[in-house]
């Protein structure tokens, strides 16, 4: 970082982030992975070697090419109704991609305003939206979103919205603590008698302050999202066969784990290494835009 | 102190009436009439129909539907279940036991491997044992633990053979299930090999389900005693001349405890979400895998009062924590 000594003035905010991200391996490591999903989830149609849904009945349960009878035309194998697990692999990121940003833009805007809402409100109006958050924080989050999906109807699309609603409670909580301590500070005394209006001082003075945990809590949700997303899919209550979504395939393998170990393991590794990823690279936000444990 | 204690269950009774709310308007939610569903693919004459809409009190208004629906709530009905006839009542607290000895054993598991964990972590920070201990730690929380179950029979059950692949103990004991607790009831049953086959039966869902935990509390344990081992008082100790290990375990862990237990019982919601898939993918008889089946079976009495008690177990396990919390650390209570 020579040029940064050079410059006597405070770096940018971003070349600051960035220096603390580079700090932590993990993250960086976890950034790569995510870059190399995030490719592979765009361009899914043109990496996928066979059509994902396309079944070559002769070549049904076969191993990947490194074992006796596997070929590589089919690199990782083939599932019991003899699709290219890899295809199916590569186009399921887009299926995880997909759920993590509709989920977590959902929840952390709908959390975002309501939590800005309950920190700026009269008492009354925060203690009723706490206690509405606090009754669906009591409910398991998996088992609400089971429950809502079965009201809903079994499908990828009602999945996401039973998991944002699970999740929007967390980004409620958070915004509306990081606004209450916020608030009592001088810069926002000083806009309020500048003359600025409420709005102005939720949203503009106010919130982008508050984002950092919110950043923090984004990136760990993205992998909740995707987890829950692919347990729903599990108990055929998220995306529906033949859509190759990772826990809908694992459903789908299930009788066969004893006989074809590559059409269990390979989903599953695929939502490990993706929440993994996620997962490092949230610890390095954290480490990057905490304040607190920076220097730690 | 009974302020503290009061003010906390003053909360409780809102959040219950909504949980309550929330479980009374989930039957009316689902699109269609009730007591068709009821009635599945035989249909049924409009006579019947009109009688049954009476007898749920269907025809009545939403608010009177709901007092009844709170008042049944509160002396412990919940209706019957479509499928059994059953009070779904009675069904839970038959089923509870089995989702309470998983969890405890899952309990029992994550926190003696987890605070160990955390703790050698935190005493070595940054050396081999902290960065393989905490990347473990990532890798089990990151785990989707329906697959993990998935691998774990395949290697112990498929290829090793050395545990069964599903249900509580092997069909060939026979005794009565008493208490509900597998293990106990074996032990009492004085049949040879009966508490073994308990044991084994355990071995696999406690490990599945005690996954996301024990990565919780390890990480959750290594950052509490990394803030307390900063504290002047570790060095006072230290410098007093105390060995480390002694430092470590009575001052630093003593008062990194605190925020554990919180961990800990905060974990008794997740281990209930975990407790769906874990419980339906070893064919455990507890309620996990009783809701998933109704869920299933449209059975929505059942789903409608598992939910409700499930949340209410889960709002008690809190405001005791809170409590717990309360008394062990007097700087919450001021607030």
């Amino acid at each position: 970082m020579t040029e940064m000594s050079n410059t006597p003035s405070r770096p940018s905010a971003l070349r600051e982030f960035w220096y603390y991200f580079r700090e932590n391996r993990g993250a960086v490591m976890g950034l790569w992975v995510f870059g190399a999903f995030l490719i592979v989830a765009a361009f899914a149609p043109f990496i996928a070697p066979h059509d994902p849904t396309m079944q070559y009945r002769e070549h049904i349960l076969q191993p990947p090419f490194w074992q006796e009878g596997g070929s590589w035309t089919f690199p990782l194998g083939t599932d019991p109704l003899g699709r290219d697990m890899l295809s199916r692999l590569i186009v399921g990121a887009r299926f995880s991609f997909f759920v993590g940003i509709v989920v977590v833009s959902i929840a952390s805007v709908g959390g975002i305003v309501i939590g800005v809402l309950a920190g700026f409100a009269p008492r009354w109006l925060d203690t009723i939206i706490m206690r509405l958050m606090d009754i669906i924080l009591a409910f398991p989050s998996l088992l609400l979103a089971l429950v809502l999906v079965a009201v809903l109807g079994p499908s990828l699309t009602n999945a996401m919205i039973a998991i944002a609603i699970v999740l929007q409670p967390h980004y409620v909580r958070l915004t509306r603590a990081s606004v209450m301590s916020e608030r009592q500070k001088d810069y926002v005394t000083s806009a309020r008698v500048a003359g600025a209006g409420l709005m102005r001082l939720m949203f503009i003075t106010v919130l982008p302050n508050c984002l950092a945990p919110i950043i923090v809590q984004a990136a760990l949700s993205f992998s909740t999202a995707i987890l829950d997303a692919a347990a729903l899919g599990f108990l055929g209550m998220g995306a529906q066969p033949p859509t190759p979504e990772w826990g809908t395939m694992l459903a789908e393998a299930r009788e066969f784990i004893l006989r074809a170990w590559w059409v269990v393991t390979f989903p599953g590794v695929a939502i490990l290494i993706t929440v993994l990823a996620i997962n490092l690279m949230g610890d390095g936000l954290r480490d990057a835009l905490d304040p607190k444990l920076k220097r730690s | 102190m009974l302020k503290y204690f009061a003010s906390r269950l003053l909360t409780f009774i809102p959040t219950f009436i909504g949980v309550t709310l929330i479980s009374f308007a989930f039957i009316r939610l689902l699109p269609g009439d009730p007591i068709i569903v009821m009635a599945g693919e035989r249909g049924m004459s409009p006579e019947r129909h009109a009688e049954l809409t009476a007898q749920y009190g269907f025809d009545q208004p939403m608010y009177v539907q709901f007092w009844n629906y709170l008042s049944g709530v509160v002396q412990g009905d919940l209706g019957n279940s479509f499928v059994t006839k059953k009070p779904v009542w009675d069904e839970f607290f038959a089923l509870f036991p089995a989702t309470l000895e998983l969890s405890i054993c899952a309990m029992i598991f994550a926190v003696a491997l987890g605070l160990p964990a955390g703790v050698i972590a935190a005493v070595n920070r940054g050396k081999f044992f902290d960065r393989t201990l905490m990347s473990t730690a990532l890798i089990g929380y990151s785990m989707p633990i329906f697959w993990w179950a998935l691998l774990l029979i395949i290697v112990f059950s498929g290829i090793l053979k050395w545990t069964p692949v599903s249900g509580r103990i092997d069909l060939i004991y026979y005794f009565p299930n008493a208490s509900g607790f597998m293990i106990y009831d074996a032990l009492m049953s004085g049949q040879s090999g009966a508490l073994w086959s308990a044991i084994r039966h355990l071995i696999l869902p406690t490990i599945v389900l005690g996954t996301i935990p024990l990565a919780v509390i390890a990480r959750q344990t290594r950052s509490a005693m990394l803030e307390v081992l900063g504290e002047d008082y570790i060095r006072t100790a230290r410098a007093k001349g105390m060995s480390p290990s002694r430092v470590n375990a009575v001052h630093a862990l003593r008062n990194a405890l605190i925020p554990v237990i919180t961990v800990i019982g905060l974990s008794v919601g997740t281990l209930l979400a975990g407790a769906i898939l874990t419980e339906t993918i070893f064919s455990w008889p507890g309620i996990g895998k009783w809701m998933v089946d109704s869920i299933f079976r449209r059975d929505y009495p059942v789903v409608q009062g598992g939910l409700l008690l499930i949340a209410v177990m889960v709002m008690i396990v809190n405001l005791t924590v809170d409590v717990l919390y309360g008394i062990i650390n007097p700087k919450i209570r001021k607030r």
